[in-house]
């Protein structure tokens, strides 16, 4: 109920809003992500980045519906099904993990419906499974994992130990760490998704005697890992995605993170205008520092509303589509274009967590890899 | 494979089967003494880490908020017993699983007005923080330690409860004939109350020890409860000593499945096949152990009333 009441609220709002501007094409945005749970804290990112942009640019004619699927793919599907048949939206958005998109986003964008991923993006959609109403603003999946290889290995490490979910995205990580990781992994574990315990995992760590970790556990998980790693007595250097160290989780993770090298395509101290008003901005609104998937949301937001501002609406969906695929707008990560499969063409840096008086944060040290696509972009025939 | 290790992996198996028995405990006695299936048992683990988080951010202390936890379960399951449970003895299983399946959803949903979406993280309380020193070299975390103690002291706690006291002589009587022990004048439902916290704050304890090393959040007990479940069908359900030795078999299957099935398939399967295939395996092996057991012995390891 509460659920439908947000929903709702939102809605009147978005009319309301309606009433005073301009009688241009409305645009209808459903967004399915994750608000309860142990991933919770990424919905609720990905939806306040989205909502500050919608709210910046006064777009009164732009309605946003916004749903939590728990995590849960059947109920994510259950919620698509119900944006695209009984609400008529034009775009969908939201999904923060790959399961989920898969159960979504390949049988949406069939039925002419734009899907503009603000997080998962993985593999299947961005080769064969490529669609060309399917757009992912953040990265794919392999991105980060694999600017983290090619760190790890020119930093002279020989035996990093790798771990990650058994899911999609999971085994996109440490297939993109070994892309550019070129070199032996002393062991390489798919653990349960969702899993809260890695007293075995870390054991197993221990004995193969690895001189460096890299680990991609989003959410909770990270959180968990880390928290009982810092009291396994173990001092190894630990690397990984942006997920697990991220402004949102750092609190969680507390002190055991200081120091952690991550990669990530956006940090709060990348220098350009509409960064520092991003970061200004939504401290502004919601009183905390924004996080990874806060400034996907945004971007997420920003690029549907400079496609509409080009091409008046979905109306014309070829036109739509084109200037979608332009991407004119101010990422708040600077350059930013797509490559012909619909993925970003990007820096990315690595960061290292730091503490900034009492606030844990991060500092970019480094870029990991510069103008970056992905490793699919071949395979996609649209 | 060196030895440290293989104590590390029994010690994180022996870990995980203490925890699983204070939940599986509870739910045996009263399934054993009230013939009783309680599906709400994970809420009251739910309850007891929310309040031991709770109380513990308020009163700068773990230990409180420990002791507030098992208590908040225990007054919890008093409660629930005398509102809802009670009403239920009579009825046959099924009108139980459904009673008990809508108190996980109430349950749920009340815990989560109260306390948010969010989940919490506690901090491992300062005196059990670190590790200490394995044979072999490497090391154990302290708190993890501390869980197999407290549930082994446990466990001995309730033995000695069931077997030296007069409250102890009533349950088991009550497990042997239910309507004998009423004609002889206990006071039947004050036992069930009794026994019914007693569970509780068993699944309390567990929940508020566990919040430490992962998370404190809605939805938390049920993954518990099933395995619970498990435990209890494999050491014979109205059986403590059953669970006891249920638990531990599953603590230790579950464990050493995830570690070793990966690597045996490694042996003929490359790498990333052999960790997916092993993986998956691992997530079932506690079901093929309740099968095997049950088709050895039907009524699970100790029969209760055979």
């Amino acid at each position: 109920m509460n659920r439908g009441l947000r929903s709702l609220t939102l809605g009147v709002a978005g009319l309301l809003a309606g009433l005073g501007g301009a009688q241009a094409e409305e645009l209808k945005i459903g967004m399915i992500t994750t608000l309860s749970g142990g991933g919770s804290s990424l919905g609720i990112d990905v939806r306040d980045g989205f909502l500050l942009a919608v709210k910046q640019a006064g777009a009164g004619d732009v309605e946003v519906l916004v749903e939590d699927d728990a995590r849960k793919p059947d109920l994510a599907k259950q919620i698509a099904d119900k944006f695209i048949q009984r609400d008529k939206v034009d775009i969908l958005t939201g999904i923060i993990w790959s399961n989920l998109a898969m159960a979504v986003v390949p049988a949406s964008v069939r039925q002419g419906v734009f899907y503009i991923s603000p997080n998962a993006g993985p593999s299947a959609l961005a080769g064969k499974g490529c669609h060309e109403n399917y757009f992912n603003v953040a990265w794919q999946n392999d991105n980060l994992h694999e600017a983290m290889g090619g760190y790890v290995q020119s930093n002279g490490f020989k035996a990093p130990f790798i771990l990650a979910p058994n899911y999609p995205a999971g085994k996109d990580a440490l297939t993109g760490f070994k892309r550019y990781y070129k070199g032996t992994v002393s062991g390489e574990i798919y653990t349960k998704l969702g899993q809260k315990d890695y007293a075995a995992e870390i054991a197993q760590i221990r004995e193969a005697k690895p001189d460096s970790i890299f680990f991609f556990l989003p959410g909770g998980m990270g959180i968990a890992f880390m928290k009982q790693y810092a009291q396994s007595g173990l001092d190894i250097p630990v690397f990984g995605p942006a997920f697990s160290f991220d402004q949102g989780i750092l609190k969680a993770v507390g002190d055991a993170a200081l120091g952690v090298k991550n990669t990530s395509q956006w940090s709060k101290d990348i220098d350009n205008p509409a960064n520092k008003a991003f970061v200004d901005a939504f401290q502004a609104e919601y009183g905390r520092l924004p996080s990874l998937y806060a400034s996907q949301g945004y971007d997420a937001a920003n690029l549907i509303l400079a496609a509409k501002a080009k091409a008046g609406g979905t109306g014309d969906a070829a036109a739509f589509r084109a200037a979608l695929q332009e991407a004119d707008f101010a990422s708040v990560r600077g350059a930013f274009k797509f490559a012909s499969n619909h993925h970003p063409i990007q820096d990315i840096y690595v960061r290292e967590v730091v503490k900034e008086g009492e606030v844990l944060t991060n500092k970019i040290v480094g870029v990991g890899l510069t103008g970056h696509a992905n490793a699919y972009v071949g395979d996609c025939k649209m | 494979m060196s030895l440290a290790f293989l104590i590390e992996q029994l010690l994180n198996g022996l870990q995980f089967g203490v925890m699983l028995f204070l939940m599986a405990a509870g739910l045996t006695l009263v399934f054993g003494v009230m013939g009783l299936i309680n599906l709400a048992h994970g809420s009251l683990f739910m309850i007891g880490a929310f309040f031991c988080s709770w109380i513990g951010e308020v009163s700068g202390s773990f230990w409180v908020g420990l002791g507030g936890g098992l208590l908040a379960a225990a007054l919890a399951g008093a409660v629930i017993e005398i509102v809802v449970i009670r009403r239920l003895y009579d009825r046959d299983h099924l009108d139980q699983v459904l009673a008990t399946f809508a108190l996980i959803l109430i349950l749920s949903e009340v815990t989560r007005w109260i306390f948010g979406d969010q989940p919490l993280y506690l901090d491992v309380p300062p005196l059990l923080a670190g590790a200490l020193p394995l044979p072999g070299g490497g090391g154990y975390p302290i708190y993890r330690l501390a869980i197999i103690v407290v549930g082994l002291a446990t466990a001995y706690g309730l033995y000695l409860l069931i077997t030296r006291t007069r409250l102890g002589m009533r349950i088991r009587a009550g497990e042997s004939d239910r309507e004998m022990i009423g004609a002889l004048g206990v006071d039947i439902r004050t036992l069930y109350t009794a026994i019914f916290a007693l569970g509780a704050a068993l699944a309390g304890l567990a929940g508020g020890m566990v919040g430490v090393l992962q998370s404190v959040q809605v939805g938390m007990g049920e993954p518990v409860l099933i395995l619970a479940f498990v435990v209890i069908v494999i050491g014979g359900i109205g059986s403590v000593k059953g669970a006891l030795v249920g638990s531990i078999l599953v603590g230790l299957t579950d464990t050493l499945g995830r570690v070793f099935l990966p690597r045996l398939f490694a042996l003929m399967l490359p790498t990333a096949e052999a960790t997916a295939v092993g993986s998956a395996l691992a997530s079932v092996t506690i079901y093929l152990l309740m099968a095997a057991i049950l088709v050895w012995r039907p009524r699970g390891l100790f029969p209760v009333g055979a």
